[in-house]
């Protein structure tokens, strides 16, 4: 019998559908995978799997009945990163503070999820509320490269990636506030997509920096992201920030992609995402990729885009500007971890000294520069110059998407990095963010998809995809006829083993 | 530009209620100096004229119909409390006063 | 425990300083729902019942306008005389506190709704002083905390606290006024007549309960001195928990007493909250800041700009109500009113009961004198508002109509009130049932005249002799024969025919 983990999502979907295997089959198969590899892998902080099974159950129950399936993916299990709420599953965002925390709601996507008929196989691992590149900043420890266990996952969302990696799960949500599905991505040799700010909701999405983060789908193929995207985009008026416009076609492209053709598309190089600093490796798998492109029918043009060298010193004040006051309701008296209340102290001291214990390095670090960069004396010079850089980094695109439909770079600088490397130095730890970075401050679409091994070191590099706000469609389009025309990145994967 | 002083980097910590060591005191001043070096390079281009960007898309006048919404129980309000009396959140002392 | 404060004689303070204040008033809307939840806003519940993620600060919650709560924020505006934001956002404010769910409120900043306006207050003798407003802007209520184990319940030596957030989330204005400077001795009514015509002006518009004992309108005062002839303001104090109008004025007073007292020992006020003490209408300091708050506003990112379309804005201003300050001088001219009767019509709150009762067929004269005067000292004795009297203005002017048709005395009128007041029924009904209709048939009444006559020949010889002026005992004995209810003049009438006079 096939290995029911190894199957893509749409292979998944149509066993299912069509009752050649039932949806618990496949969601047992994957839970028993976890079972096998996930102590190594850790990408998991937490499996339901009695949840998942009757998720599942459910799904075949209906279909045994005649009744069609749900949606596209009903039945097909997924990891859920931990950020999102899950009524009565726990959701720690990675963090000590909200350790054992079990949420009265559910996320707009963890809802739109179960009304699929997904099981949500657990909730997966990431940098501490999503503040991170490697997923060392957890609170529960890292995750670790399928590829290379001696390597990050990438981060925030290196569990979701991993899990896919290792085939723990056929499909992931991840969240991407400057980079945390792409690069995750890219450095596990899987797909992910950081759809337009406002195409999925953000409601019940732990807030890191709320004017950049978007959750969006994690996938080993092109299609199967564009089956789980068709699933949670939409409008949401729990939302005020979500558009109230049609889901951009997601799946017809990804379909219209894979038949390999790019004729008429144009396909812009950002001059300013490459070169110095960029790992050999990783430059040359980008240059094939290009080229690959144009062989497809795509024609290639350079573009620039001046301002994209600020992107990152903006995001690294409106992400701590943000969080220094999303974080602020994490003070022990409504819910979450409370230290020291022995009586004697007041409610401010509970306050301070439960942040001081409940929050990891990272966290506080970019609390404090955000109370900083929004000080009355240093708003303007820091926040206030951050925002304005942003309006520059939309023109750039603005002016860029008027020449071409689709812009490329490297996803990451680098392959994986090693566990530790960067812990102790934060701004090589934010360099992983640099190509990622510009979509999330300006709102447009943008994807990673693998491009094959770096000749450096043999680990898997990323291709990222950007596309105009509301023209999530044209990444899928380009991305899968760039996976068509390439070998399978993961079935170069070395067997994982049971334990590390 | 900056050099955030030790001093500097408590008053940031009482602001954002974390009752840092003094261990982390040195670290984090090293560290945010070193952080607000980089990232004051965007005064570079933040041009008087330039507008800021605070919301990623352009969207205006988002409301609500005046509905009413199922709202969570008591129970669940109380779920994650620490700890709980009366129906209501128990919390130490406080000191402070409104603003 | 607090020591008692220095306070200069009123007529001093004035003659030596003017005065400035700066009045922040704070108006819960009475939407169904909160700012930006759909939780009921609705005074006190079971605690933590009207509650939701979003109003909690729940991990993940977001808030979404209430479009209702924006529409009654720019009427408000408007009828503030304001111009209105053609683009405005919300921001938050930062800074921690076990009421706030997310430790920060989120409420306008740089960028209100409603700015540069004014209101025009009337002063008990007529004087009308203009007041300009700074701005109305929107923002959100905080949950409310109960404080366990101290001597009084009170914040201090208190042993923990309990938090209900079934407030939290509520939508409120704050309406600020620009600096109110020259009304020397009168600052301390000007600020109640502000807080009085405010009040009424969001009554008219029925955007609030306005209830100050309830907390849907809080003001805080901000006061502050200069010697006269300067005019660099001095520092000021804001006194907060302000909870009656009567309590604006006090706590005004008393802070140009006090502040005066300080400065003439050569002494620094020192910039703080305070607050007001309802019993001895005192004013204590709060906790001093040890350094001032720096809030870090920043844009709002979970909600979008609010950019009031004109078309919607001049929709808003067509549904405005008469504005208090129009009506006032409308009903003085229509029912030709002395400043005093103005007066004393709106200090009796009895404006819209009057004009309902006027509307139903009295005269204004008629409508005034019953609401202002009997109804108001019934009220009073009654311990009721004049509001919540169980009286129509449509059953008031049925009794004036019988009054004016000559079926009732005024006195027995009064009676047909009460009754109505006691539930009795209608006017007309009690009238019946009490048999209190004047008794106009001259045949019973003149039985009633022989009688009397008859009981007092002495008097009847002296009519008879023409001193006509000793009717009145015939009259006298009439009346209480039939308990009043005759007319008294047709009764003389009687009387003189009788006698041949
Ligand atoms: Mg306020
Ligand atoms: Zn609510």
């Amino acid at each position: 019998m096939t290995d029911l983990t190894r199957l893509t999502a749409a292979e998944l979907a149509e066993k299912i559908h069509s009752r050649e295997v039932s949806a618990a089959e496949v969601t047992q198969a994957h839970l028993d995978r976890i079972a096998e590899v996930d102590e190594s892998v850790h990408a998991f902080l937490h499996v339901d799997a009695e949840g998942a099974l009757a998720a599942a159950r459910a799904v075949d129950g209906a279909l045994d009945s005649g009744a069609a399936p749900v949606s596209s993916l009903a039945g097909v299990p997924l990891a859920l990163k931990d950020v999102l709420t899950t009524r009565g599953i726990p959701t720690t965002c990675g963090s000590r503070t909200l350790e054992g925390w079990i949420p009265p709601y559910d996320a707009t996507v963890t809802r739109r999820l179960r009304e699929a008929g997904l099981p949500i196989l657990g909730k997966t691992n990431m940098d501490e509320f999503a503040m991170g590149s490697s997923t060392e900043n957890s609170a529960f420890g890292p995750t670790r490269n399928p590829w290379d266990h001696s390597r990050v996952p990438g981060g925030s969302g290196g569990g979701s990636s991993a899990s896919l990696a290792a085939f723990e799960a056929p499909l992931a949500i991840g969240t991407d506030t400057g980079g945390s599905i792409r690069q995750p991505g890219a450095v596990t040799g899987t797909v992910g997509v950081k759809p337009t700010y406002g195409g999925v909701s953000r409601y019940g999405l732990v807030a890191f920096s709320s004017s950049l983060d978007q959750a969006g789908p994690c996938a080993r193929t092109v299609l199967d992201a564009a089956l789980l995207h068709e699933v949670i985009a939409g409008y949401d008026p729990m939302d005020s920030t979500s558009i109230n416009a049609a889901v951009p076609p997601v799946v017809a492209a990804a379909r219209e992609g894979l038949r390999g053709d790019l004729t008429g598309i144009k396909v812009g190089v950002v001059k300013e995402l490459g070169g110095e600093g960029y790992q050999a490796g990783v430059q040359r798998s980008f240059e094939a990729a290009v080229e690959q492109l144009r062989a497809l029918g795509a024609e290639v043009v350079e573009v620039s885009c001046p301002n994209f060298g600020y992107a990152l010193p903006a995001y690294y004040l409106i992400a701590p500007s943000e969080c220094s006051s999303n974080l602020a309701r994490f003070d022990a008296m409504r819910y979450g971890l409370r230290v020291s209340d022995d009586g004697s102290r007041s409610a401010e001291e509970v306050m301070s000294l439960t942040r001081e214990a409940g929050f990891g390095p990272e966290v506080k670090r970019r609390i404090m520069l955000g109370t900083y960069a929004l000080s009355s004396g240093y708003y303007d010079a820091y926040y206030g110059s951050a925002q304005k850089v942003r309006t520059l980094i939309r023109r750039d695109f603005d002016a860029a998407f008027e020449r071409v439909d689709v812009l490329v770079s490297p996803t990451t600088p680098t392959t994986a990095f090693k566990i530790g490397e960067r812990v102790d130095d934060p701004l090589a730890m934010y360099l992983s963010d640099i190509c990622s970075i510009p979509s999330n401050l300006a709102g447009n679409a943008a994807m990673s998809v693998p491009s094959g091994l770096s000749d450096s070191d043999g680990l898997p590099v990323g291709l990222q995809i950007m596309a105009p706000a509301l023209a999530d469609d044209r990444l899928y389009r380009v991305g899968a006829a760039y996976e068509a025309a390439r070998e399978p990145v993961l079935d170069r994967l070395p067997e994982l083993k049971g334990a590390v | 530009m900056p050099n955030i002083s030790r001093e500097e980097v408590a008053h940031l910590a009482k602001l954002a209620r974390l009752a840092v060591t003094d261990k982390e005191l040195d670290v984090f001043a090293g560290q945010l100096d070193e952080i607000l070096d980089a990232v004051a390079k965007v005064g570079e281009v933040a041009a008087e004229d330039i507008p800021q960007t605070s919301h990623a898309v352009p969207l205006t006048n988002v409301f609500r119909d005046d509905a009413v919404q199922p709202c969570l129980s008591q129970e669940e309000a109380l779920s994650g409390a620490p700890a709980a009396e009366d129906g209501r959140f128990r919390v130490p002392r406080i000191l402070g006063e409104e603003q | 425990m607090t020591a008692v404060a220095d306070l200069m004689d009123y007529a001093e303070v004035v003659e030596r300083f003017d005065p400035v204040l700066g009045l922040e008033v704070h108006v819960e809307l009475n939407t169904k729902t909160k700012m930006f939840c759909g939780c009921p806003n609705l005074f006190g519940g079971e605690p933590n019942t009207h509650v939701c993620p979003t109003c909690l600060g729940l991990p993940g919650s977001l808030p979404v306008v209430n479009g209702k709560a924006v529409e009654s924020a720019i009427r408000i505006g408007l009828a503030l005389n304001c111009e209105i934001a053609s683009w405005c956002r919300f921001a938050r404010k930062n800074y921690f506190y076990p009421d706030m769910p997310k430790n920060f409120q989120t409420s306008q900043y740089d960028e209100p709704i409603a700015f540069n306006g004014y209101l025009d207050v009337t002063l008990d003798d007529g004087e009308v002083v203009r007041v300009d407003i700074e701005r109305a802007h929107m923002e959100e209520d905080t949950g409310k905390s109960l404080h366990v184990g101290g001597a009084t319940g009170r914040i201090h030596g208190a042993e923990h606290s309990l938090l209900d957030y079934n407030r939290a989330g509520v939508p409120l204005i704050e309406i600020v006024t620009k600096p109110i400077v020259g009304t020397g001795a009168r600052a301390p009514e000007v600020a109640r007549a502000y807080v009085t015509a405010l009040r009424d002006l969001l009554r008219a518009l029925d955007v609030s309960d306005v209830r100050m004992d309830q907390g849907s309108l809080r003001c805080d005062a901000n006061v502050s001195l200069m010697p006269k002839g300067e005019s660099e303001f001095g520092t000021r104090t804001e006194t907060k928990n302000v909870n009656s109008l009567r309590s604006v004025e006090r706590a005004v007073r008393y802070e140009m007493t006090r502040q005066a007292a300080v400065l003439a020992a050569n002494g620094r006020v020192t910039q703080e909250t305070r607050h007001f003490q309802e019993a001895d209408g005192t004013t204590s300091p709060g906790r001093t800041k040890e350094t001032a708050e720096d809030y870090r506003y920043f844009p709002e990112p979970d909600l979008v700009p609010i950019a009031p379309p004109g078309e919607w804005i001049e929709q808003l201003r067509a549904t405005l109500p008469e504005m208090p300050a129009a009506r006032r001088e409308r009903i003085r001219t229509e029912w030709q009113l002395t400043p005093e009767e103005l007066r004393d019509l709106f200090n009796s709150g009895a404006v819209e009961l009057v004009e309902a009762t006027v509307a139903a067929g009295a005269k204004p004269g008629e409508a005034r004198g019953w609401w202002v005067n009997f109804l108001a000292q019934e009220a009073n004795s009654r311990e009721v508002e004049l509001t919540a009297m169980p009286i129509t203005p449509k059953q008031v002017a049925r009794v004036t109509e019988l009054v004016s048709s000559g079926e009732l005395t005024n006195k027995l009128a009064r009676e047909v009130v009460k009754g109505v007041l006691d539930g009795d029924g209608e006017p007309d009904e009690i009238v019946e049932k009490r048999g209190l209709k004047v008794v106009s048939d001259d045949s019973a009444l003149l039985a009633a005249v022989d009688e009397a006559l008859a009981a007092q020949p002495d008097v009847a010889d002296k009519i008879r002799g023409g001193k006509v002026q000793a009717a009145g005992a015939i009259v006298g004995a009439v009346m209480k024969a039939t308990k009043g209810q005759a007319d008294a003049k047709r009764v003389r009438e009687l009387i003189l025919e009788r006698v041949g006079q």
